[in-house]
């Protein structure tokens, strides 16, 4: 499910996936004020990838590989605080 | 997921989180640099530069049935978010047949959704089942 990543120096960033990512980004800070209004009950899930850390190991993970199970996403302001 | 790398994650994880779990935290912790990801579920708190609490159910579809999004300072009940995960897959396993009304844990009253049921909620469900 989840990708085994390289590790090098680099610091590996993730982003969304299947759309053009300037064409989001532009469109983020032109609608900042309308940026909560893009996600919606009911709708899916935007689909992305993202570097990570799980169990001794550093994965790449894409939200679309996780269809057919529940998924939770947790979001928070930074590591050592709490959740 | 966080604005933190992912060597951030395993210093956490292995001098902190490894502490209060057994082995550490047996799921992906995720690295959303510059928030972009954030920014794609709107969590991302720009004036801050890190993301929001926010916490997305989404089902095996890819359909976010809820979220719950709060600003830093107040932490989340993950026991509520159990919850909410055990009615969605209940709605699910029954294709919408039973409802869970307020209140709803598992084991407690479903209902079921019809004609029957218009005005007749009260005779099943009572305020009190709103409050454990």
């Amino acid at each position: 499910m989840a990708e085994e990543l390289p590790v090098g120096c680099a610091r590996p960033t993730g982003g969304p996936v299947g759309e053009p990512v300037e064409e989001i980004a532009k469109e983020a800070t032109k609608l900042k004020k309308e940026e909560g209004q893009m996600i919606h009950v009911g709708e899916k899930a935007p689909d992305f990838v993202a570097p990570g850390y799980q169990k001794g190991k550093f994965i790449s993970v894409k939200l679309s590989d996780y269809l057919g199970k529940w998924v939770l996403l947790c979001f928070y302001p930074g590591d050592f605080t709490f959740v | 997921m966080s604005i933190d790398s992912m060597f951030v994650h395993k210093m956490w994880d292995d001098h902190e989180l490894a502490k209060m779990v057994d082995g550490g935290v047996p799921f992906p912790m995720l690295s959303d640099a510059g928030g972009k990801v954030g920014k794609l579920f709107g969590v991302f708190n720009e004036g801050a530069g890190v993301e929001n609490r926010g916490r997305f159910i989404i089902d095996p579809d890819g359909v976010i049935q809820g979220y719950e999004v709060l600003t830093p300072p107040v932490g989340r009940n993950v026991q509520e978010t159990l919850r909410q995960v055990q009615a969605f897959q209940l709605v699910r396993k029954t294709k919408g047949a039973e409802a869970t009304p307020s209140g709803w844990r598992p084991g407690k009253l479903t209902l079921k959704p019809g004609p029957d049921l218009v005005g007749n909620v009260w005779k099943e469900w009572k305020t009190s089942m709103a409050f454990d």
